[in-house]
């Protein structure tokens, strides 16, 4: 606490142009508002579930919220590097692996719903389920996707694969957001306009992703700092 | 701005050092209490489903069932459950939101025609429709298509005593039932979720069937909006969604009509609609059910039960053709 509190006093007298400036945001602390916030959700559920306030099916509600929350921190750490890039803000990069896991982590919750609550642990009927019904098939095939993703989401395992071999594999990201987004669609009886919105986001996120590898020019800000040293 | 050079900054105006700390924790302190609030409340307004909805008034001298309808020994869904988790798409598709989206629905003046293939075709008052037979308990298993079920105690009389009155014709085949599409009182008909008004049908034999009835109430009291009032159909071995709510029309036919939900996904939702254990939902499994309120599933029954009053309806029928 002491030592992050001097470093931020030191560079407030503004002599010490060597030294690395810290970020404009303490993403320490930012890290720690997103982690808390996150669980928030699952914080009320639970709190809800206790006091028999998720309505007349408590199942039904916790797996439907669950797995919309699940796509929601999916789709929010896909959003991370073309906001950080487009909003000139490369601190932001230090969000992602926290959105990420927990969207592992809600799907973790999704998926046992199902297997205690609606199948009750039965191993047949839930691979009955994964044969015969499709919308089954697609998202337990994206929360298997998510699995390796989640085992090499430290600093050591992009280490241990090199960047370039680390970036490709979690590219997997994408075709598990997708994954959810169809699973979801394929589940609802007539109102797809919620499944249909997660796909648009995700869809803008992909386009912003091919601009940005044609265009660089125009779908990146270059951060603050790096513009005043040009200067 | 001012900025001062550090040897223009006076030692007694530098802010000491704890009070810098503990202001530091104070904001971050609010920082975080301030957004997991908000957090909270986002996540409130995404699930909260609105206020209570209207509620019933009783309904005087409701008649117990006759005889030849087998009373069932299972407990009945409390009322809380049955009147908040509809599927009423004209107000909402989320479930838990009909009661609230629809506390206003206004129910008194109502009218239904009965008219099509009939001697004599008439627009009834409601309260005049509903003075046709008294009304009689009838506790029916509710078997919904998306695999949930409820034990509901009914108020109302045979949809028979109803086509009686108005004398169908030798032609007529099929009863076509109408909900009212009021854009004003009913804010999802304004979208293309469904088609808009929602039609369901009987073949006229199912209809002049005894477990079928019209229903006004429920728990001895009228029908709150959500639950279809002023007036909804019942057809126990049916899933759910064959009970058309709010009918504003009924129509004898010579052919079978079209229904809505048959139209939306002809694949998934026939004409017929029997509860099928052995007949699944292309996306769904239908052997089992859960029944609100309980925690573990039940195996769904043949005609939800009432197999032996209703499956000489279908003699002969492939029921995996006619869905």
């Amino acid at each position: 606490m002491s030592t992050v509190s001097n470093e931020s006093i030191n560079s407030a007298d503004g002599r010490s142009p060597v030294v690395r400036r810290p970020s404009p945001v303490d993403t320490r602390f930012a890290q720690l508002v997103i982690f808390i916030n996150s669980a928030v959700p699952l914080s009320l559920l639970g709190w809800d579930w206790y006091h028999h306030h998720l309505g007349a099916n408590p199942t039904e509600f916790a797996t439907r919220t669950t797995g919309v929350l699940t796509l929601l921190f999916l789709i929010l750490s896909l959003a991370v590097t073309p906001l950080r890039k487009s909003l000139g803000l490369p601190w932001m990069i230090k969000f992602r692996r926290l959105l990420g896991l927990y969207g592992f982590f809600y799907g973790c919750v999704h998926l046992l719903t199902y297997v205690w609550f609606d199948k009750f642990f039965g191993v047949k009927l839930i691979g009955e389920d994964i044969v015969k019904r499709p919308f089954i098939t697609v998202g337990m095939a994206s929360f298997v996707m998510l699995v390796p993703l989640a085992l090499t989401s430290t600093q050591k395992s992009i280490k241990r694969l090199g960047g370039k071999r680390w970036n490709r594999l979690h590219r997997l990201a994408f075709v598990a957001a997708v994954g959810g987004v169809i699973h979801y669609y394929m589940l609802v009886k007539a109102d797809t306009r919620e499944p249909i919105a997660f796909g648009v986001v995700i869809v803008l996120l992909l386009t912003y992703r091919a601009l940005n590898k044609f265009f660089p020019q125009f779908t990146q800000q270059q951060p603050a700092r790096v513009q005043a040293q040009r200067h | 701005m001012l900025i001062k050079k550090p040897e223009d900054i006076k030692s007694s105006e530098i802010t000491d050092n704890k009070l810098y700390l503990s202001r530091r924790l104070f904001i971050r302190g609010a920082v975080l209490a301030g957004s997991t609030v908000a957090t909270g409340l986002v996540y409130r307004r995404f699930t909260s489903h609105g206020e209570e909805g209207q509620s019933g008034e009783k309904i005087a001298d409701v008649q117990t069932a006759p005889p030849t309808i087998q009373p069932i020994d299972e407990k009945k869904t409390p009322y809380e459950d049955i009147t908040h988790y509809n599927n009423f798409y004209e107000f909402s598709t989320d479930k838990l939101a009909v009661a609230d989206k629809a506390k206003k629905f206004v129910t008194r003046p109502w009218t239904v025609a009965v008219e099509g293939l009939v001697s004599k075709p008439r627009v009834f008052d409601i309260d005049d429709l509903l003075k046709i037979s008294p009304p009689e308990e009838r506790v029916y298993r509710h078997r919904c298509v998306e695999a949930w079920s409820m034990v509901i105690p009914w108020v109302g009389f045979p949809l028979g005593k109803l086509l009686d009155q108005v004398e169908p014709l030798s032609q007529a085949k099929y009863v076509a039932f109408e909900t009212l599409a009021d854009p004003k009182q009913m804010p999802n008909v304004s979208t293309d979720v469904l088609q808009w008004p929602y039609v369901e049908g009987l073949r006229l034999d199912e209809a002049m069937h005894p477990l079928t009835i019209l229903a006004s109430g429920l728990y001895g009291e009228t029908l709150p909006p959500q639950n279809g009032a002023p007036l909804k159909l019942v057809v126990p071995w049916k899933y759910g969604f064959k009970g058309i709510k709010s009918i504003i029309r009924i129509r004898l036919v010579e052919e079978q009509p079209p229904t809505t939900w048959n139209i939306a996904a002809p694949r998934e939702y026939g004409f017929y609609s029997n509860v099928n254990p052995e007949v699944n939902h292309p996306r769904w499994s239908q052997t089992h059910e859960r029944r609100i309120g309980e925690f573990g599933l039940r195996d769904t029954l043949m005609f939800n039960g009432y197999a032996d009053q209703v499956a000489q309806l279908y003699n002969g029928m492939d029921l995996r053709k006619y869905y």
